[in-house]
């Protein structure tokens, strides 16, 4: 019921995803300090963004590179109004309608200019747009901050000085950070849910046949224009809560932290690693790229330790090169794997029913 | 339009027998001149506007370079190569390996000795680029013809491989690319200032056209590769090979994205591992101006392009930052698909 019908129908699946909910569930408490909450704040808050992204990639098959350009309007949203408005609740619900009426305006105008055109015409428009309001973003000094970015304060409630008792629970300092923290949790969790729903109505279903066969939905009686718009508006919708949320941890916003193309890369492989066309791939995507963004760096240092001998392997297995085996296992997810891990625990799961 | 095809046709039909001649279009080659003359008045000084008139048309002949291979791939086989920034970055890398071989020739204010640095530079970083062009055909495009949503994402993923492989090899900071002594500094014309590099990328820029311009209208392989362009099965029919036609075009624009990345890399005289992933949307503007996979619209393009910014530089810096985007969207609005749309089938 909660799930929308759409269960993880596989064994495996269902345990990785109990773990990675329980996991985030207790972050806090599990993992100390202020580095795994950290991680587990991103992982929250990517879910939402891949989620998002799944839905525009995965379900309608249009590729667009100005997702992050939504994300990031949605952070400036929020990081505008803060500075400007001080740091009450009043001020968060500005920056997030704001940023949500921008958004779901220009995805609009995008969508009814452009989504009429091939598959990677629409892709070359949408990277020009993203550069140009990258570009814009870090030009308008005086709104955004420039290159500096936005640091701003938040609500009292959210704030590290915040404490809701004396006493720390299970030694975790109930603080301002923990309440910031579930919130976050809650939020994503909320917004999943709300994926998951329209990915498996009606509506859902017309998304996956334009993406299946245009023609043959066309022929069937659905304006597909009017379909890739919509999914394309609710994507950006959900991108700019992503963003909002982002900037509400960060307590900061900038060009580099929601709107370069790194973050868009990041975004692609979570996405194709994880399972396009699959939202619970959005899930296993988003932990599994983060955490080795943030831990398997330590691994590699082992074994850039164990091959110090062999020249060109030491290079390709040190610390900073972990990008580099994503990338590889994205190539190779395109090609062996399409549905990513999602897809192929649950072509396992259906081999041996 | 419809008023120019009938006559034509009717210019065709005396000589009974002979093909159809194309009519040439040379409106937007106007569009140059007409750019420059348009600037001279607003620039105020006669001197400024030489200036600006050779940076903007060197700039243009590098990002020609650059894009060709682009074009041309998505020409002949609709596959737009998002990867293609790594074949920049890597020519650039290439030539500060060279480059720094050779530092006794590159740093002698003899040109002929930096002649002797800068060539083997560019041949060895077109040669590379070229073989490495072939592989990624091979392994990485062949099993994604026609599915462009997968070309996407596995052109993608092919530059952040490319691009973590160079930060493997070189390392991931800035080097710095100086030019070889006898190319720094200006000439002077008159009271006008030109940069000797810009002269030589000028030059470079357009027997490099020229060399294209007489493959495509000139040799067999040249014909081959339009006809492929405006109808692959007809070729293919005729009993032509047109993928083994397409792994030599991508190793050519894979080698030309090299030279261009030499070229850029003198030019920005830093090289980074994002050189090129930072180029490749202004290499997808020019492209989409001149219209996908016309070699001569890129061509009009990249100048177009490179006039574009340092006159509006001069004038405007802020509205350069978006001068690309906004010639984009005037060329398109003037004609939707590109200054030479591509007929295709």
């Amino acid at each position: 019921m909660i799930l929308s019908g759409d269960l993880p129908r596989s064994r495996v699946l269902v345990v990785l995803l109990i773990a990675i909910a329980a996991g985030l569930l207790f972050a806090p408490f599990i993992f100390p300090g202020a580095k795994a909450l950290n991680v587990a704040a991103k992982i929250c808050i990517f879910i939402v963004l891949v989620a998002s992204f799944d839905l525009l990639l995965g379900y309608t098959g249009i590729f667009s590179f100005a997702h992050t350009m939504f994300f990031g309007i949605g952070a400036y949203g929020v990081a505008i109004a803060l500075t400007a408005m001080g740091p009450t609740w009043t001020a968060v619900a500005a920056g997030v309608a704001g940023a949500l009426l921008v958004s779901l305006c220009l995805s609009l105008v995008i969508g009814l200019f452009s989504l009429r055109v091939k598959a990677i015409f629409y892709a070359m428009i949408t990277l020009a747009v993203a550069t140009a309001f990258q570009t814009l973003a870090s030009q308008l000094s005086d709104f955004t901050g420039g290159e500096d970015g936005l640091s701003f304060k938040v609500p009292e409630l959210l704030t590290p000085g915040f404490s809701l008792s004396e006493h720390p629970f299970l030694g975790v300092a109930l603080n301002g950070r923990l309440v910031s923290y579930y919130l976050l949790a809650a939020a994503t969790v909320a917004l999943f849910l709300l994926m998951l729903r329209i990915v498996n109505s009606p509506f859902g279903r017309v998304l996956q046949a334009i993406r299946e066969n245009p023609f043959r939905a066309e022929a069937l009686g659905y304006r597909i224009v009017v379909y890739r718009t919509c999914s394309n508006v609710l994507s950006a919708g959900f991108a700019t809560l992503a963003g909002a949320m982002l900037a509400l941890w960060l307590r900061y916003n900038g060009p580099d932290t929601s709107l370069s193309f790194e973050i868009m890369i990041s975004i692609l492989l979570m996405v194709v690693i994880g399972g396009m066309g699959t939202l619970y791939g959005a899930v296993v995507g988003a932990t599994l790229f983060l955490m080795v963004e943030n831990y398997l760096q330590d691994l590699l240092k082992l074994a850039g330790t164990a091959a110090a001998g062999v020249p060109v392997l030491r290079d390709l297995v040190q610390p900073d090169r972990w990008l580099l085996w994503l990338g590889l296992l994205f190539i190779l997810s395109v090609y062996r794997f399409p549905a990513g891990i999602v897809g192929k625990l649950r072509a396992r799961a259906s081999r041996r029913a | 339009m419809t008023a120019a095809t009938p006559t034509a046709q009717a210019a065709a039909a005396p000589a009974s027998g002979a093909l159809p001649t194309v009519r040439q279009d040379r409106l937007p080659l106007l569009l140059l001149p007409a750019l420059a003359l348009v600037a001279l008045p607003l620039t105020g000084s006669f001197a400024t506007w030489v200036t600006l008139t050779f940076a903007g048309l060197a700039m243009g002949m590098i990002i020609f370079i650059m894009a060709s291979g682009l074009t041309l791939v998505f020409g002949l086989m609709d596959v737009l190569n998002f990867g293609h920034g790594v074949f920049i970055t890597l020519g650039a890398f290439l030539a500060v390996s060279v480059l720094g071989r050779m530092a006794g020739w590159s740093e002698s204010d003899r040109l002929l000795l930096n002649l002797g640095a800068v060539l083997p530079a560019m041949l060895v970083a077109m040669a590379v680029t070229g073989a490495v062009g072939l592989a990624f055909e091979r392994l990485v495009i062949r099993p994604a013809y026609g599915q462009p949503l997968k070309q996407i994402m596995i052109t993608m993923g092919g530059m952040i491989v490319g691009e973590e492989i160079i930060k493997g090899i070189w390392g991931p900071q800035a080097i710095p690319l100086p030019l070889p002594a006898a190319f720094r500094g200006s000439l002077l014309m008159g009271e006008a200032a030109v940069e000797k590099y810009r002269l030589i990328a000028v030059a470079l820029g357009l027997v490099v056209f020229g060399v294209l311009y007489w493959v495509l209208a000139r040799t067999k392989v040249g014909l081959l590769i339009r006809a492929g362009v405006q109808d692959r099965e007809m070729v293919e029919s005729l009993g032509y090979r047109i993928s083994r036609l397409f792994v030599g075009v991508f190793a050519a624009g894979s080698a030309l994205a090299g030279l261009g990345g030499v070229m850029w890399g003198l030019y920005q005289q830093t090289v980074t591992p994002q050189i090129g992933s930072g180029v490749n949307v202004l290499l997808f503007t020019v492209i989409i101006i001149g219209g996908l996979g016309s070699v001569g619209g890129c061509f009009t393009g990249a100048m177009l392009v490179g006039l574009v910014a340092n006159y509006t530089g001069f004038l405007a810096p802020k509205v350069a930052l978006f001068s690309n985007i906004l010639l984009m969207v005037i060329i398109l609005s003037w004609r939707p698909q590109g200054l030479y749309p591509v007929v295709k089938r």
